[in-house]
């Protein structure tokens, strides 16, 4: 099974209520994955430049003066937030590569979740509502966001085999299916020189549209690419920087609902992940068509 | 008319309550109030009663109904009327995949679209669809009307026995083993009284009739190879 669920706002008001509505959309889930949650959030702090989202299990000790270190090393500004076993470290966009570098120098341990301008990666595993509370996504805002329970099939059930998965900057991808060509296709890929961290099916697929965009793809294309490369079941819901698309596999076996207003587009595995949602009664209900690329951008 | 509030009242109490009711019973007229999505909802009835649920439903709404009406005035998730016996479930808007899936009889209308693999496996039900529906839709079917009065999508009736497959507007491909078949006398006959029965005002000439081409379920020496 596995859950999915995403909103893109189109109506700014709306903004500081994101991470709320988000997460009680996922809880909402909660019965089609048990095993571990994960949610991406797109800020809108305009202060804001450029965040790498960390995790480490064990937090206390190597979270401890991270900032300093890395901006020494780095000779560039940073900054941390703490959030249970994730901080957000604030750096300018230009500096990524760089601070990167440094924190696999200074905390080899420590993993990345996400980076780029404003996406924001909360992933562990336990039940939904454990997840969002432990990161205080409920306060959260944000221009859009998506959201994933898993109930795994692929690969372990452990921090780094929950969704979202990203592979470049700004993107995150959350899947539900399994892919059946991910082994060749990881070894395919990592020829090509793409890094590829885990043995999720998922992953592979996250990093399979990275890849295609490096070459030139859009997002769109690399959907469309997607469904003559990747054998497998999959409903996609991909984030990047200015908004979400959905593609569903020919077979289209794994369930899929959205919905539109003038004020959000939202996506959802069931139609009661929707039901809190203001004006649902009014928006426009569909169901996904298979093996056709959806997109909404800002 | 009795009114429940499943959201207040919980779904075994919705669902228990709707089968302690007899043939006989007085309380013959029901609302669902808030079903949110909710999953099984009247699932399992055998009572000549009428159900009428004021919103979207989730999985496997209506399954396998006996007698009871069942008007959902919203959209259905997957497998809506599941092994249907008898009775009649209405869906006012769309409904999502398998519809109708492995039906014995009675009698469903969506008056929206159907999503893919509608009447997949059916085996007597009647199903009349006002809009379009998706792929794989009656594989397998054995008996049974499916009524299209918009488009079918990929591979129509595979592998079909002895349903009537009847599609007004286009069908995107067929299945293997269906074909279109000669509109008879008495299908129009079958046509009229099921669109009559499901509000649609679709005249029954405007359909094409396909079923299977029996090759594929009949033992052939020919190709005794292959098995």
């Amino acid at each position: 099974m596995c859950g999915i669920v995403g909103l893109f706002l189109k109506d700014k008001s709306l903004e500081p209520e994101l991470g709320m509505m988000l997460s009680d959309m996922l809880v909402t889930m909660t019965d089609r994955g048990p095993d571990s949650a994960g949610i991406a959030i797109y800020g809108n702090d305009e202060k804001s430049s450029g965040k790498i989202t960390i995790q480490s299990d064990n937090p206390d000790e190597n979270f401890k003066n991270l900032d300093k270190e890395i901006s020494t090393i780095t000779g560039t500004p940073v900054s941390l937030k703490i959030k249970s076993t994730h901080a957000v470290l604030d750096v300018e966009t230009s500096s990524i590569p760089a601070v990167r570098k440094a924190l696999k120098e200074v905390r080899p341990s420590v993993r990345i979740m996400s980076a780029g301008d404003t996406i924001e990666i909360y992933k562990e595993v336990g039940l939904p509502k454990d997840v969002a509370a432990r990161f205080d996504v409920s306060k959260m805002s944000g221009t859009h966001g998506i959201g994933h329970t898993r109930m795994a099939t692929e690969s372990a059930v452990t921090t780094m085999g929950a969704h979202p998965f990203s592979t470049g900057n700004d993107q995150c991808l959350v899947h539900n299916g399994s892919l059946s060509n991910h082994n060749s296709l990881r070894r395919k890929l990592r020829r090509e020189g793409v890094h590829i961290e885990t043995e999720n099916d998922t992953e592979v697929g996250a990093a399979y549209l990275t890849y295609k965009m490096q070459q030139g793809s859009t997002l769109g294309e690399a959907l469309e690419s997607s469904l003559d490369d990747l054998d497998g079941f999959f409903t996609f819901l991909v984030g990047t920087k200015d908004g979400f698309g959905v593609v569903r596999d020919p077979i289209a076996c794994k369930p899929a609902v959205m919905a539109e207003t003038d004020q959000y587009v939202a996506f959802g595995s069931e139609y009661r992940a929707l039901v809190n949602l203001p004006g649902i009664e009014e928006a426009r209900v569909w169901e996904p068509e298979p093996a056709t690329v959806y997109f909404w951008t800002h | 008319m009795q009114t429940f509030d499943l959201e207040a009242q919980g779904l075994r109490e919705l669902n228990s309550t709707l089968h302690a009711q007899v043939k006989e019973t007085n309380q013959t007229s029901w609302e669902v109030i808030n079903p949110k999505g909710s999953h099984a909802i009247a699932v399992g009835l055998d009572a000549p009663i009428e159900v009428n649920i004021k919103g979207s439903t989730g999985y496997y709404c209506g399954g396998m109904n006996k007698q009871a009406t069942i008007n959902v005035l919203g959209s259905a998730g997957p497998g809506t009327a599941e092994n249907m016996m008898s009775g009649k479930v209405v869906i006012d808007g769309d409904a999502s995949q398998y519809a109708g899936a492995t039906g014995h009889g009675g009698l469903l209308v969506i008056k929206g679209n159907a999503s893919s693999r509608c009447g997949i496996s059916m085996k007597g039900i009647n199903i009349v669809v006002h809009g379009n529906i998706g792929h794989m839709s009656a594989f397998m079917a054995q008996s049974g009307n499916l009524v299209v009065c918009g488009d079918a999508g990929d591979a129509l009736g595979d592998s079909c026995y002895e349903a009537r497959l009847f599609v007004r507007g286009s069908v995107k491909s067929l299945g293997a083993d269906c074909e279109e078949k000669e509109m008879r006398p008495e299908h129009l006959e079958i046509l009229k009284e099921l669109l009559a029965e499901a509000d649609s005002d679709a005249k029954p000439e405007e359909f094409k009739r396909y079923g299977s081409a029996r090759n594929l379920y009949n033992f052939d020496v020919d190709n005794a190879a292959a098995y």
